[in-house]
């Protein structure tokens, strides 16, 4: 038996699956998309049965890919029965895609979440009612306070064991009549969805299944031509107008039946909109509150990582030791071993997981989408919308969650934009490269213009890229949620999700890489490895030493300095470097290649085609922008 | 009307999009169909989106979203 909840985002069905599945679930990708299904399994009534949680979806258009894998899985018969999850708050919406979902003509179950919340707002549903309609049974809950839970799973496996199906929504006569003679020349096509249902998507203009379909009965054609144009003669719009709106209609009117709206209390939350979104208050708190954000991941980070190297480097020290011959080469594989290890534990994941419960708790309180609202303008000017200001947010903390972050935003182009822009942003370790380099032996003035130079390079960078990819995407459409005081069970579960994605997929890489460039060192292509990069060390005015510690930044961006000491013979930089070239050096720093962590996220989250586009992307920027900081950098030294 | 000439604070009535399939289902799905009644919540300064309440929701649009918007007064 398979259990699957399907839900428009933040109707809380994501609560309701960590609710029952604990730290159980695993993810599973679906091939070709980046749609991600999460499964568990849990036991109701003795028996085990799967819950998938789908990723959150508006409607069943299947306008976009995520919408048609979610329709072909949900009329797969890998699903017995689908739980319809809806936010009572907020149901004249959900109402929605429930029609839509009904359509498909599966057994099915709703789940009305939130009902504290609708009681704060005054909103009564009537569940009989809704059940006597729908033809499903309906289950009251609290998902977040764990009511209601047991009732709705016994419910939804009876309904899938006994496979009751919900009843039809019904069209206006004239649509109705239309369905019927689709239906019965669709009978015997073949396709994930029953002949009513395909029928609908045939009159609602859905390109992918109209060739499908055409493709197997050709005289189809005709027939739906001349259903399409007496539609449009007798309605006077287009067919796929009248099918939405009926279906709006049949929505609304499920509303209208159920809900009883009472007296609206407008409570602290809703005012509290009227401060964080205020013209001028509303800028002062974002920048306090992203202020205080980042300095607690920061001291938290600091406070970890200075004992934890330590440690690893005493480690590292007492292992040599025990070996006869320090540069051996198993003693050089240990070191590098370590040294990956290291890089994960004390460098990436103190400041990670600080990181990733802030970030969870912002997210669950619902601040993200109004930084979102706050920017727009200003992204705007750049040629991108308002929600990409987050992943550029979360980049000077890490790369890492900046890249998985740009799941938030829905197009390809938007995505690869904003994922090029952020491994731009300096990160934590980057900026130890400028405060080590530049603004040490420089001052802690130059290493501000550094950052601000950068921060106009990224906006120059988004002018660009935004002029080459056009734009397509209409415009910021985002919903706000409501202000909810985030649980400390979701925020862990969140934060531990994604620091297990950084332990998983990225570390052995780290580690692994670490080792390779062990090898390399232990069989001296170290000056091989200078001579290549020598073009460009001369181009910038560098020394050719520098290539060793360029590549083996790609590795981890601290070891860019690190290593830069050992490949000059001193750590004292200012005897072996002219002041233009430590500015030179930390700009390309700055902007080469992405660390390898963030290489490898980027090819997860977005494919290895934009992973090299983004790297090679990089170069280029990271090149021309030293060759600018050496220019200026010469007229004052 | 354009929605986007609307003052802060004022209902006004959807009546129909200027724009493609893919703006008008991406409306529908948070409720802003034609119709339905809608209050303008506020403007984000400097040419920002306009923030909506649909029925309780708030929902918001960039301004040139809110440009393709036909709507009435109520």
């Amino acid at each position: 038996m398979r259990i699957a909840l399907i839900g428009q985002p933040n109707c809380g069905k994501s609560t309701l699956f960590n609710q029952v599945a604990g730290y159980k679930a695993e993810t599973g990708n679906f091939s070709g998309t980046t749609v991600s299904f999460t499964e568990s399994k849990v036991r109701v009534l003795g028996e085990v049965v799967d819950v998938v949680d789908l990723p959150g979806t508006y409607s069943l258009a299947g306008t976009n890919p995520a919408e048609r894998e979610v329709i072909k899985y949900l009329t797969s018969n890998a699903v017995d029965v689908v739980v319809n999850v809806l936010d009572a708050s907020h149901l004249s919406y959900g109402l929605s895609m429930t029609v839509e979902l009904l359509e498909l003509d599966v057994p099915m179950v709703i789940a009305l979440n939130m009902m504290d919340e609708a009681d704060r707002i005054g909103i009564r549903v009537d569940v009989a009612a809704l059940e006597r309609l729908v033809g499903a049974p309906v289950i009251p809950m609290i998902a977040s306070k764990g009511r209601g839970i047991k009732p709705l799973f016994v419910t939804a496996f009876k309904t899938g064991q006994n496979h009751e199906k919900p009843i039809q929504p019904e069209y206006s006569s004239d649509i109705e009549q239309y369905l019927s003679v689709l239906e019965k020349e669709l009978a015997g096509v073949e396709s994930h969805l029953n002949p009513r249902a395909l029928g609908l998507k045939l009159l609602e203009g859905d390109e992918a299944i109209r060739k499908n379909i055409i493709a197997q009965k050709p005289a189809i054609e005709q027939d739906l031509q001349k259903i399409e144009k007496s539609i449009q003669h007798e309605r006077g719009q287009s067919p796929d107008w009248v099918v939405n709106g009926e279906r709006s209609g049949l929505a609304d009117n499920l509303a209208k039946r159920v809900i009883r709206q009472g007296k609206r209390k407008t409570t602290f939350r809703d005012r509290l909109d009227d401060v964080l979104l205020h013209p001028v208050f509303g800028y002062l708190f974002l920048i306090l509150i992203l202020y205080l954000f980042f300095q607690v991941v920061y001291s938290v980070g600091g406070l970890v990582e200075t004992p934890l190297m330590d440690l690893f480097g005493n480690l590292e020290v007492w292992l040599v030791s025990r070996f006869p011959n320090p540069d051996g080469f198993l003693t050089q594989i240990l070191v590098a071993l370590i040294q990956g290890i290291s890089g994960g534990f004390a460098i990436v994941l103190p400041y990670l997981v600080p990181f990733l419960f802030g970030l969870g708790a912002l997210e669950d309180i619902g601040y993200l989408p109004r930084v979102a609202f706050l920017m727009d303008s200003l992204m705007h000017r750049l040629g991108l919308h308002g929600k990409s200001i987050v992943p550029f947010i979360l980049g000077f903390g890490c790369n890492v969650p900046a890249i998985m972050s740009t799941r938030i935003l829905e197009d390809k182009r938007e995505r690869f934009i904003s994922a090029a822009l952020s491994t731009l942003v300096p990160c934590a370790a980057r900026l130890a490269v400028v405060f080590g380099l530049v603004a040490f032996y420089l001052g802690p003035l130059l290493g501000l213009v550094i950052y601000l130079f950068d921060l106009f390079v990224i906006a120059l960078t988004a002018k660009i890229l935004s002029k080459l990819v056009p734009d397509e995407s209409p415009g910021l459409i985002l919903e706000m949620p409501v202000y909810r005081i985030p649980t400390l069970k979701a925020v862990v579960n969140k934060a531990w999700w994604r620091i297990r994605e950084f332990v998983v997929e990225a570390w052995p890489l780290l580690i692994a890489g670490s080792v390779v460039l062990s090898i390399f060192n232990y069989l001296d292509i170290s000056k091989y490895l200078n001579i290549l990069v020598r073009p460009l060390s001369w181009m910038l005015g560098l020394p050719s030493e520098v290539g060793v510690p360029l590549i083996f930044g790609i590795l981890r961006k601290e070891l860019s300095l690190v290593m830069l000491g050992q490949a000059l013979g001193s750590m004292e930089f200012a005897l072996v470097l002219t002041p233009v070239q430590m500015i030179t050096y930390a700009v390309f720093v700055v902007f080469y290649v992405p660390c390898l962590a963030t290489l490898v996220v980027i090819r997860k989250e977005l494919g290895g085609r934009m992973m090299w586009q983004i790297a090679g992307l990089t170069i280029l920027i990271a090149t021309l922008a030293s060759l600018v900081a050496r220019g200026v950098s010469m007229i004052f030294y | 009307m354009k929605l986007l000439d609307i003052p802060k604070g004022r209902t006004v009535k959807i009546l129909y999009f200027q724009g493609g399939k893919r703006l008008e289902s991406k409306l529908r799905q948070l409720g802003i169909n034609p119709g339905r009644e809608v209050k303008v919540l506020r403007y984000a300064p400097m040419g920002g989106p306009v923030m909506l309440d649909v029925e309780g929701r708030s929902v918001a649009l960039g301004r040139g979203i809110a440009a393709r918007v036909i709507v009435e007064k109520t």
